[in-house]
Formats: C-alpha cells, structure tokens, sequence
C-alpha cells in the first residue's frame, strides 16, 4: 500500500461517482423520454436539442428548492438517510471490471485497471452492500415522523429481505457455472457462451429479484403513489429528495451493470463474435462499450417493465417472492449443481443439461404460480 | 507503527464505542443502528485476519437481514423509546458480574498468548477465494457434519414454529 496506490484509487473513486451522476441524470432523461413513446407523447423536449438539456434544468431546479424539516422528525437520521441511501448505489459496483487486462492503461508508469477492486469475494461484495441497502429506505421512512413514510419503509424492509433470498440464490447457480467468486474470472469464464444462455431461469429470476431490490415497478410499494402519497421520501425534498432520486437510479444502472457481467458476459464480446475484429481479444477497448451497450439495452427492458406492468398487489408480492421465485431458485442451484457435475465427469455435452432442465422447472413454477396467485384464493372476503 | 496495527486499534475502539453507544443509548433504533455499525466493524477485523469469506458473511447476515429485521419489529411496534428505569432489576448486577468474568477470561487468554507460539494466519494466504470456500464447506460438511446438521434443524423448527403460530391467529380470526 502506497501512497500512489491510494491516489489512484481515490481519482478512479472519483471518476466513477461522477458517471454514475451524469448516468442518473441522462437516466431520467432516457426514462421520461422511452416512457412518453410507449404511452404516445413526446416527453421532454424542450430544454436544448432534443431535450436534452432537459436533466441539467431538473438539477437547477432541485438544488434552489427549498430544504425543510418535518416537525418532530429525528433530525439526525432524516438528514443522513439520504446518505445512507445513496452510499450502497455508489459502491457496489467497485468491483465490477469494465475491460480485458489486455486494456490496461500506462499512465506515469503505473498500470490503470479497469476496475476499482479486484476483490477475490467480489459476487459476495455485491451480495453484502445490496443487504445494507435497505437501510437508508428504512430510516427515511422511520425519521419522517409520518405514518406514509413509515409505512413505505416498513413494506420496503420485508420486501429487499424476501427477495434477496432468491436474488442470493441466483448469485449461486453464477458462482456454480462460473467455479469462481471474483468478477473477472466469471466474466472470462462466459468468454465461450453468456450465462443467461446457459442458466436463463437464473438470469429471469435474478431481473425479478433485482427488481424488487430497487423498489421498480411492478414491485414499486414502498412509494406507491396510490395508497402512501409518495412513500418513504414523501417528507423530502430539495437535494436531499434528489439524492434519493439520485440513489435509486443509480441502483438501476448498478444493477444492469451487474446482470451485464453475472449472465450477459460483462465486457466480453457476444460469444459468436469470439475470434473476430470485434472480439475483446483482438480490440480490447471494445470492452466498456459493451458493457455499455448491455446496460442500455437492460435499462430499457426496466422502463419497458414499468410501463406496461401494473403493480404487484403486497400479499401476492410476499406470496411469489417466498413461495414461488424461492423454491424455484433452489432447485435452479441444485440442477446447476447436478449439470456442471455431470458435465465434468462424463461429457462436457451434459451443461446443456442446465438450461433444458431449469426451463422446465421454470415452467413448472409458472403452473404453481397459477396455483397460488388466482383470484380465487386470494380474493377479498 | 505497521499499517495493520494501526487499522486494528483504530477498529478496536470502534468497535468498543459502537458497543457502548448500543448500551447507553434510551432509543431503540439508534441502539440497533449502532449494532449495526459494530457487526461491520467486525467484518473488517475478519478481513484483516484474512477470512474475506467469513468477513461478508457477516455483512450480510448480521448487519444486512438480522439487523433489518430488528428495525422492522422496533418499527412496526413502535417501540423506539425505551422506557426510563430498569424492567429487571437484577439484570443489571448479573450483567456486570458476567462481564467481568468476560473481561478476566480475554485478560487471561491476552497473558496466556504471550507465551504463545502460534500466530494468526497471514492475512490474504488465500490468493483465491474460491479455494478457501472449498476448504470451508469440506469442513463443514465432513468434520462439522454434525454441529452443521443440528443447527438447520434448529432452524427449520424455529421456522415450523413461526409459520404454527401465525396459523393459528388466522383460524382463531375467521
């Protein structure tokens, strides 16, 4: 440990905080403007070229507004929450690798990783800070001193804790295929064919999972507009709403990334471009681009999501969260487990095993599904 | 001074102040909040004694879902303000009795140790994780088989008697 090794780590801190804020403000903008073409509008379009000014005069906005303190709030929890919030959508992606090694970069004699941390327990990193990210939800809604906001960030608490059982889960059946922990070897390890092909339950179970982690539609409870005004941020406003708004884009883009590396191959090429000119082998800058790309294309899957889903009614939510996407994700662990196995002893051929067996567990999920979930059972006495 | 040792005290007396704050403080959320922060200041002394695994295992569990689940019940209850006084009143004597046994067993252990040959592992022997997972769950499910087997079981008749109790609130309801 240098004190060279420390700068540097504190610039690419830095660099990265900064894209992860034009990333939430360009977000917005992406979202408002995806949203308006599905429901037949325009959306923003005003504010320079194509809207795209759009973000900054949001920002403006939000900085001059007002701060104000709810009476009898916890004065110090209501000013950290937003803190406590955003810190676990910044961090978590600190270890997730943008480019081959191959694209290091040699600046003043040092070697610049694409990375920020090459942790050897990197998918159990990512698991550990989206656990504590519950808290700042939880403690906005609790310092509020208002019985909506309370409500939001009690309903958000049962819901990250039910879902990231599955979400853990699916981390598993990665960690299985991968053989490994640390980010960079399970990317290299889908160099040869994605994960999402090899395990797609998985990849579905895990957009669910994360999903509900963010608090995105359908599983937007904790802030449904409908029944608790706005939820755990009803009381906030001026920067610290932002940060907040900041904290659950943010998380969204972190997810994506983390699907893009976990099952869609991170930097590496689609594996049918492999050994050409588009490889990462052969053009390493190609790398962030692709993951780019990935997130992108992800981000409007969410926004898709949002806009043509209703949301999830919260016992229904508990009941598919613990009923249905956990026993699922087990047994997806297991068949994981039993292929990469068989695969191993006998013919490599047997991984295919994986992706056949887990859709008809899939299948078999979307039957109990019905199962649980219909009208009839649930229904309103 | 070496860079590890100075980390180490700097966590030590995090660790001891968060503990404190936990005992002292007549609000529950900020006692549970200051657990939280001591269950993490313990996760980097496990980093520091070279057990990432073990480390994040931590986070997760204790300081991410149980800690999480505390809040939700003091929330939920709304039970955040402690009352004044003490509920038992022979808590507080025993306690200090407990800990002082505690603190003359670590003071024994600390004179013990100097003498001592055997030193911590070497933070960071293991280069890949993945082998020291490996090396954890051969452990576990060979040597510990047992204690391993126990303890989900005990678990799963805690989590019979959660669902047991819960059951029988909603047939005495309708």
């Amino acid at each position: 440990m240098t004190l060279a090794n420390v700068i540097e780590w504190l610039l690419k801190g830095l660099v990265w905080v900064l894209v992860l804020l034009g990333g939430f403000a360009y977000l917005t903008y992406y979202e408002r403007r995806a949203l308006a073409r599905i429901q037949v509008r325009i959306g923003p379009n005003r504010a320079g070229p194509w809207g795209l000014l759009q973000p900054i005069a949001d920002a403006i906005k939000l900085i001059f507004k007002e701060e104000f303190m709810p009476a009898r709030a916890d004065k110090l929890l209501f000013t950290l929450a937003p803190i406590i919030t955003l810190t676990p959508a910044l961090i978590i992606t600190a270890v997730v690798p943008f480019a081959p090694e191959t694209a290091n970069l040699q600046l003043f004699g040092r070697t610049i990783t694409w990375y920020i941390a090459d942790l050897n327990v990197g998918v159990l990193y990512i698991m550990s800070v989206a656990s504590i990210a519950v808290y700042g939800i939880v403690l906005a809604g609790w310092s509020s001193n208002n019985k909506y906001a309370t409500l939001g960030g009690l309903r958000s608490t049962a819901q990250m804790l039910s879902y990231e059982l599955g979400l853990g889960l699916a981390f598993i059946a990665v960690i299985v295929l991968a053989d490994s922990t640390r980010l960079i070897d399970i990317v290299e390890a889908q160099s040869g064919m994605w994960f999402a092909v090899l395990q797609p339950v998985g990849f579905v179970i895990f957009l669910i999972a994360t999903l509900a982690e963010v608090n995105r539609a359908p599983f937007d409870m904790p802030e449904a507009e409908q029944e608790l005004a706005a939820g755990y941020h009803s009381e906030y406003g001026g920067m610290k709403f932002a940060l907040l708004f900041m904290a659950e884009y943010d998380k969204m883009i972190a997810i994506c990334i983390i699907a893009a590396s976990l099952f869609l191959g991170g930097y590496r090429e689609p594996w049918f471009l492999r050994d050409t000119v588009l490889g990462v082998d052969q053009t390493p800058w190609l790398g962030p681009l692709y993951v780019f790309i990935k997130v992108f294309i992800l981000l409007f899957g969410m926004i898709w999501v949002r806009a043509t889903w209703p949301r999830i009614r919260y016992d229904r939510l508990m009941a598919f969260g613990w009923k249905i996407l956990l026993p699922l994700a087990l047994a997806l662990v297991f068949l994981t487990s039993i292929g990469i196995l068989l695969a191993e002893q006998v013919n490599p051929l047997y991984r295919w095993l994986i992706p056949l067996a887990s859709l008809v567990a899939g299948f078999i999920a979307i039957l109990g599904m019905y199962q649980t979930l219909r009208r009839k059972e649930y229904a309103r006495a | 001074m070496d860079f590890t040792l100075i980390l180490f005290f700097l966590l030590a007396v995090t660790a001891l102040a968060t503990a404190l704050g936990l005992l002292l403080s007549r609000n529950a959320v900020y006692a549970a909040l200051f657990l939280v922060l001591n269950f993490a200041t313990i996760a980097v002394f496990y980093l520091l004694l070279g057990a990432p695994f073990v480390a994040m295992a931590q986070v997760t569990v204790y300081a991410g879902a149980i800690m999480v689940l505390f809040l939700f019940v003091i929330m939920l209850l709304g039970a955040e303000k402690l009352p004044k006084g003490e509920a038992l009143p022979w808590q507080r004597p025993l306690a200090i009795g407990a800990a002082a046994l505690l603190f003359a067993e670590a003071l024994y252990l600390l004179v013990q140790r100097v003498r001592l040959t055997a030193a911590l592992p070497d933070p960071g022997t293991w280069e890949n994780s993945m082998e020291s997972l490996r090396q954890m769950a051969t452990m576990l499910f060979t040597d510990y088989l047992l204690p391993f087997e126990v303890t989900s079981l005990l678990l799963l008749v805690a989590m019979i008697g959660a669902i047991v109790l819960t059951k029988g609130e909603r047939t005495l309801r309708a």
